[in-house]
């Protein structure tokens, strides 16, 4: 009976909230999926069927392969699993093709590479102390940001209803961020630089590491009043969080290089022709900056300041994927947004003690 | 209540998963000329909104009796009209004579599932939900685990076509355990006239409010009780049959469309007695009929009779839950023509006493899921089956502990084991009995699950794998009905003075 208490979790509230999302994931198994779910059986064919110099360049389906190579790779050790389930999936001619067995496989696959996140729940758990609060278990921080993380509802949606493989990726993510906490500075950029070859994506909180590192690791020691002591900057570890990242994006860019493919992968990765706003508007600048645009360009040409001849036909709002001219407003460019999100991101850097 | 908000949380898992499960396919999807249960419900619908009441029951040209007839009492028959009136605003096609047959789509499914769902949201959910909170001696933390554990129960999501009959059944136990008899009894008498086989809780119902009324004293307050009592039973049965006392023809149809006698002991494989027996002795085709009918009903009641007899003359609260769960078993095992779905009658009950001996109810629970295996695989339902199984053991054994609960004490077996240990001093090793055969149970629940879903029967016998599972599911049963009643018989006074630390 005891060893049936402890295999089943008894007493351990983390374990429980783990294996209920599970359960919860297999129910969701028989929901609606996106096209995602036909992207992702596509790059299945692709990694299984064709020699690497072929994965950034096969375009038989629309659902090309844009995520960079570690992702590619992680998908070709899945195919390998996926052929004993089935092995139609596997041929890339074989467009939008579902069977129930293909369902079967790649619902399983993203529950199961969550193990990785659940692990990473739990090393952030330890990060935390939560010894001042009550004895109430809903009141600990540590069961708190279990719950917040682990039942993550949008997650939840989009990994296992939609189809996608966030859950060990942010599993990654939480991973270095753990690491930097318990200040194995190297274990974390190492995760992250790994991370940022499965999806580039995370580029986004690239500066946020960047500066910490810099801060945090380079500068060995601070001042008295917390302030930074910039004579104890440490060449080696520059050097050294240097090497890591360059030996990863070695190992995934690589073959690439060797096959002169880069710049084709780095179109892929960064399809700028795909406009400015995705077929889905994004909530952000500019999708503001979209609506004021078609609203001034409404009015302008009720008040006859436009000419209907010079205005483009094509409309953003009608749900493609394509690049735009503005009317009214000055059109952007990939080098404008970049600016932007630059001036936003070290703006406040700016005015914070550094 | 405090910590509402974490019962708010309860309720919510609670119906997130019965929506996820109602994704997957229903019974009979795409199987004419019959289909299944889901087509009978939708086949109620049409009849009851295209055809005056007098022909509801009756064979006839737009009505034929063998394509899913109407075989529940008449409130069934009344909800199946509401909900034809919803389907008639939404889409007429769903309800059209005749042409209607076999109709199947995403829409007709999705508001066949949320009427079920609306059903459970507005009268099953509540009542257990407002039964946890009325529980006595336990902390509130173990209120809401006990919810959770019954609004997890796998039984009653995975056969999810309206459970009316156990909401309303719930309410009149929640009203009879807090005194207030004769919302209790209107409730109870709703459910029956819901389906008929709430009949398997009657007794215990009639035998606890009797004896009641004998406490109260006949000549006074319990004669007034008494009286108020078969007014309300009396007043709800004429209210629902009201337009079938009319005529006598009219009462005697749907009484024979209830009670249909003529279908023989038992139909299918269903985990009682007589399809056990049948294994080894062919009775369904030895005896004849009324042999088969005298056999059963004598065995039924003789089984039932010490508890209830114990309920008259002793009537209490956890008395009466338990003889609700022995008098339906006793039925479940020996009666007439009894379905696999029946066992969630049993199983009601025993939910509700849950927080009193958790390692066997959740034991008995997880049996009564089993037992309704071969119905779950045709309806394609083994993943969810799986899944709300696990969930369900989980919540049971996070919330409850129920592998440190097996002591004689907590199984409620202390005065049973005092009274044989007079005869056999040492009769010292029950509770060890009771373990081992708890995972001698589970594991074989296990392998035949598996050998079902993997391995092919052989040719010579095609459904052994059927016989096998009512077979060890009926053996289980019959090893609760002895332990219920021992639980029922040795209750006494001086047991229920121990207060529970939990």
């Amino acid at each position: 009976m005891a060893a049936l208490t402890i295999a089943t979790g008894t007493g351990n509230w983390f374990s429980a909230l783990a294996l209920g999302v599970t359960l919860l994931k297999c129910l969701l198994i028989p929901t609606y999926h996106s096209t995602d779910f036909e992207v992702h059986r596509n790059w299945l064919a692709i990694t299984h069927s064709l020699p690497i110099s072929q994965w950034y360049y096969e375009a038989t389906s629309e659902w090309t392969l844009d995520y960079p190579p570690f992702f590619a790779w992680f998908e070709y050790i899945l195919s390998h699993v996926a052929k004993y389930f089935d092995q139609e999936m596997l041929n890339v001619h074989n467009l939008n093709y579902s069977s129930s067995r293909t369902l079967l496989f790649q619902r399983f696959s993203v529950i199961f590479m969550d193990v990785l996140f659940v692990y990473a729940v739990r090393e952030c758990c330890k990060c935390i102390d939560g010894k001042k609060v009550g004895k109430e278990l809903t009141e600990k921080p540590k069961f708190i940001l279990s719950v917040l993380l682990l039942w993550n509802f949008g997650l939840l949606i989009v990994d296992h209803i939609h189809f996608q493989y966030n859950g060990f990726l942010f599993g990654l993510m939480l991973l270095s961020i753990a690491r930097l906490f318990q200040k194995r500075h190297m274990e974390g950029a190492f995760l992250f630089a790994v991370l940022l070859h499965f999806k580039h994506i995370y580029l986004y909180v690239a500066p946020a590491y960047g500066v910490y590192l810099l801060r945090s690791y380079c500068f060995t020691a601070n001042k008295p009043d917390g302030s930074i002591r910039w004579k104890s900057f440490s060449f080696v570890r520059v050097i050294s969080l240097g090497l890591v990242v360059f030996l990863v994006s070695a190992l995934s860019l690589g073959p690439f290089l060797a096959l002169n493919q880069l710049p084709q992968v780095f179109s892929r990765l960064f399809p700028f022709k795909r406009g400015l706003c995705h077929a889905y508007w994004a909530p952000n600048f500019w999708a503001l900056y979209n609506a004021l645009d078609k609203v001034l360009s409404v009015i302008g040409l009720k008040l006859k300041f436009l000419d209907p001849n010079n205005i483009p036909k094509a409309s953003m709002t009608s749900g493609l994927v394509q690049q735009f001219q503005h009317t009214v407003l000055p059109s952007v460019t990939p080098l404008a947004t970049l600016i932007c999100t630059l001036i936003a991101i070290l703006g406040p850097e700016a005015f914070s003690d550094v | 209540m405090e910590k509402w908000y974490l019962m708010t949380v309860v309720v919510l898992i609670g119906l997130t998963v019965r929506w996820t499960v109602s994704l997957n396919s229903y019974s009979g999807a795409g199987k004419p000329p019959m289909f299944g249960d889901y087509e009978a419900q939708r086949h109620w619908q049409e009849i009851t909104f295209n055809l005056p009441v007098k022909q509801w029951y009756f064979n006839s040209s737009d009505n034929n009796l063998q394509y899913w007839g109407l075989d529940y009492p008449p409130l069934t028959a009344y909800h199946s009209l509401l909900c034809a009136y919803v389907a008639k605003f939404i889409n007429p096609d769903w309800i059209a004579l005749h042409t209607s047959r076999g109709y199947e789509s995403q829409a007709h499914k999705l508001f066949m599932r949320t009427t079920v769902l609306i059903a459970d949201l507005l009268i099953y959910i509540p009542a257990v939900v407002l039964y946890c909170c009325c529980l006595k001696e336990i902390s509130t933390k173990k209120k809401i685990a006990n919810a959770l554990c019954i609004l997890l129960y796998p039984g009653l999501i995975l056969i999810d076509y309206g459970h009316f009959h156990l909401g309303f059944a719930l309410w009149g136990v929640l009203g009879i355990s807090c005194d207030c008899d004769l919302l209790g009894s209107l409730a109870f008498c709703l459910a029956i006239n819901y389906k008929q086989m709430e009949l398997y809780h009657a007794l215990p119902f009639f035998c606890f409010l009797l004896g009641k009324c004998f406490k109260k004293g006949l000549k006074g307050k319990g004669f007034v009780l008494l009286v108020k009592l078969a007014c309300i039973v009396v007043a709800s049965f004429v209210l629902c049959w009201l337009p079938f006392f009319t005529e006598r023809e009219q009462t005697l149809q749907v009484l024979r469309r209830l009670f249909p006698v003529d279908r023989g002991l038992f139909e299918d494989k269903v985990a009682n007695i007589w399809c056990s027996f049948n294994v080894f002795l062919k009775i369904k085709d030895i005896l004849p009929r009324h042999i088969q009918l005298i056999m059963s009903f004598c065995s039924t009641f003789l089984s039932l009779l010490p508890a209830c007899i114990k309920l008259i003359l002793q009537p209490s609260s956890k008395g009466f839950k338990f003889t609700l769960v022995s008098c339906a078993l006793s039925f479940f095992l020996f009666s007439f023509q009894v379905h696999e779905k029946s066992i969630l009658l049993v199983s009601l009950p025993v939910c509700l006493v849950l927080s009193e001996i958790p390692f066997m109810s959740t034991w008995f629970l997880l049996v009564s899921t089993f037992s309704m295996l071969p119905l779950l695989l045709k309806d394609e339902l083994l993943m969810p089956s799986v899944v709300t199984t696990m969930a369900f053991f989980i919540a049971c054994v996070t919330s409850f502990s129920i592998f440190e609960k097996t002591s004689e004490e907590e199984l409620q077996l202390k005065s049973f084991s005092i009274s044989v240990r007079k005869y056999l001093p040492c009769f010292t090793f029950l509770s060890r009995i009771i373990q081992y055969l708890f995972l001698i149970s589970v594991i074989t629940m296990v392998l035949l699950t598996l050998m079902t879903v993997t391995l092919d029967p052989p040719q010579k016998l095609p459904d052994l794998f059927s016989v096998l599972v009512c077979f060890v599911s009926c053996l289980n049963f019959l090893f609760f009905l002895v332990y219920f009643n021992i639980i029922i018989m040795w209750d006494s006074k001086s047991g229920r003075n121990q207060k529970k630390i939990s």
